[in-house]
């Protein structure tokens, strides 16, 4: 085509998008996975079968998906509300729920931990029913909702605005009710944004470190993450170890992602 | 309006699920936000200007804005270079390169320090000629810097990408049709269609930067009055058990946050929400 070529600065822009990605994301990374790679097949192995990282994985892991989960249900319920309702104060909720973005994940962390920890606002209650919130698994569960909700909500709010009412009015006109309507007509088209709100919650959850290291307690074996075993080997020195843990880290959230994504395009197709 | 009866749920339903909605987003978000400035001020106001005024604090916030001046414009040239290249040109590669520039949203903050101490660590690939060159970068600015522009490495870039793509590029080619030049076409045609996205996507990326805490604490080697950004700062206060002076430095971070917030809103209203990410 010779259209392209219209619009000038494609070897400028090209030039510095690759530059900057390969000296800042793809040089280091591969750093990353070659440096674990120096390890034999054995050493992985042993390494990441260890009862401590199994116990870390599944915690991350399991901690996240249930957050990544919980995120989707609140996020709906709340992008709906936002989208759907006027009420007083709509403008001040909408704007606030990009709090966790713009919240240093430290500050998060703290203030979390206080209001969760026994004597806390909330830990009290909590404590009294005989949950544990603070330093417990299920800490860790409620700073990654914390982290993941608000990219359900935005991710399904502009699917809500862009819906016409066309198909619900014909719905009710049709006889369904209100509920019917939403179950049938207005819940499978936002599935496929519920699915990317809730990968994108569940992708940041693996990797988050500051939110959760506060309120988790970090007990080998019962309140650490992965990411804090990754910094733990580091102050070891143990380098190669740390290196190890993080590819297969790595490898798994990418090879989440890639199955949800596969599992989208299906949805998308089905739909269709 | 009555003709939307149909379309909309009854009174009762319609708030019950607003008054949920309330009760969410004040428990989650309200709350700890209240939590952060009443824990800074529970004793006193003094103790909040002390924690703020000391020498850590103060170097701890000069860091802090000097990482963040650095990294920012330097993601935010990238952040143009790559959605100029993605919107105005079709090429083999570019919805790979398009998943390469979103893969520091999949690699956690502390992964984006630790491949940061293999290359440039003491014992890293780089670290003997570093010594024996006397540079340092891991435990120094330089490592801290590193590290903030991978975590903040997508942010420009991905306001602009849908919002330009969006926009198409007709407007490009007919100021080239009639003979402008290319810094001409960006700065008087497409820089003044994206300047809300622009600065919307910088705000994100400032506000990252300045709150960095996973892969900066890797790099940084908490040295304090030395490596210890705000975000670090506020953990080695909480870690002593000085909770006041580790919140008052906490309710500044938060103070920044709302800042954020606040201009994103602004910039929505100016720019009647085209700067929303779709």
């Amino acid at each position: 085509m010779g259209k392209k070529r219209v619009i000038p600065g494609f070897g400028l822009s090209f030039g510095i998008t690759v530059f900057w990605l390969g000296i800042i994301i793809l040089i280091p990374l591969s750093a990353l996975f070659i440096k674990a790679a120096g390890l034999g097949p054995g050493e992985w192995w042993k390494i990441l079968t260890s009862a401590r990282v199994l116990a870390a994985a599944k915690l991350t892991f399991g901690a996240s998906a249930a957050a990544a989960a919980v995120s989707t249900v609140l996020g709906l319920l709340v992008a709906w509300v936002l989208v759907r309702y006027q009420f007083p104060g709509r403008r001040i909720l909408d704007a606030i729920v990009d709090l966790p973005f713009a919240l240093p994940t430290a500050v998060a962390g703290i203030t979390l931990t206080s209001i969760y920890a026994p004597t806390g606002w909330i830990g009290k209650y909590l404590a009294d029913m005989g949950i544990q919130g603070a330093y417990s698994p299920f800490g860790v569960f409620i700073a990654l909702t914390f982290i993941g909700f608000p990219f359900v909500v935005r991710t399904v709010q502009p699917v809500m605005e862009d819906m016409g009412l066309e198909l619900e009015e014909a719905s009710a006109i049709l006889g369904a009710g209100r509920w019917t309507t939403f179950r049938r007509v207005i819940f499978p088209v936002l599935i496929p944004a519920l699915i990317t709100g809730f990968t994108l919650a569940f992708a940041r959850a693996i990797g988050e470190y500051g939110s959760v290291i506060f309120i988790s307690g970090n007990l080998p074996m019962k309140t650490e993450i992965l990411p804090l075993l990754i910094v733990a080997q580091l102050e070891q020195v143990k380098y190669e170890a740390a290196a190890v843990i993080a590819s297969g880290m790595l490898l798994v959230s990418f090879f989440l992602l890639f199955l949800i994504n596969l599992l989208q395009r299906r949805l998308n197709w089905q739909t269709r | 309006m009555a003709n939307r009866s149909v379309t909309t749920e009854s009174a009762p339903v319609r708030w019950l699920l607003i008054g949920l909605a309330i009760v969410i987003l004040t428990l989650f978000l309200l709350l700890p936000l209240a939590a952060v400035f009443i824990e800074a001020f529970r004793r006193g106001s003094e103790v909040f200007i002390k924690a703020l005024t000391e020498d850590a604090a103060l170097s701890a916030i000069k860091l802090t804005l000097l990482a963040a001046g650095i990294s920012v414009p330097l993601n935010t040239v990238f952040g143009l270079a790559a959605a100029w290249l993605i919107t105005k040109f079709r090429f083999k590669g570019r919805s790979f390169l398009l998943s390469l520039i979103d893969l520091p949203f999949a690699v956690s903050p502390v992964i984006a320090g630790l491949v940061f101490v293999l290359l440039f660590g003491a014992r890293g690939w780089f670290g003997p000629w570093l010594k024996a060159n006397d540079i340092q970068i891991i435990f120094a600015l330089p490592g801290i810097i590193l590290a903030t522009v991978f975590v903040t490495f997508p942010f420009v870039a991905r306001e602009l990408i849908p919002l330009m793509e969006s926009q198409g590029s007709d407007q490009e080619e007919a100021a080239v049709t009639l003979g402008a030049r290319g810094w001409q076409v960006f700065r008087h045609v497409t820089l003044p269609n994206i300047k809300w996205g622009l600065l919307y996507g910088i705000l994100l990326c400032n506000a990252r930067a300045m709150g960095e805490f996973g892969a900066v604490s890797v790099v940084s080697g908490h040295i304090r009055g030395k490596t210890n950004t705000l975000p670090l700062h506020v953990e080695v206060l909480y870690n002593e058990y000085q909770f006041s002076a580790a919140f008052a430095c906490a309710a500044l971070l938060a103070l920044l946050a709302l800042l954020t917030l606040g201009l994103k809103s602004l910039v929505e209203h100016l720019s009647g929400h085209s700067a929303k990410g779709h």
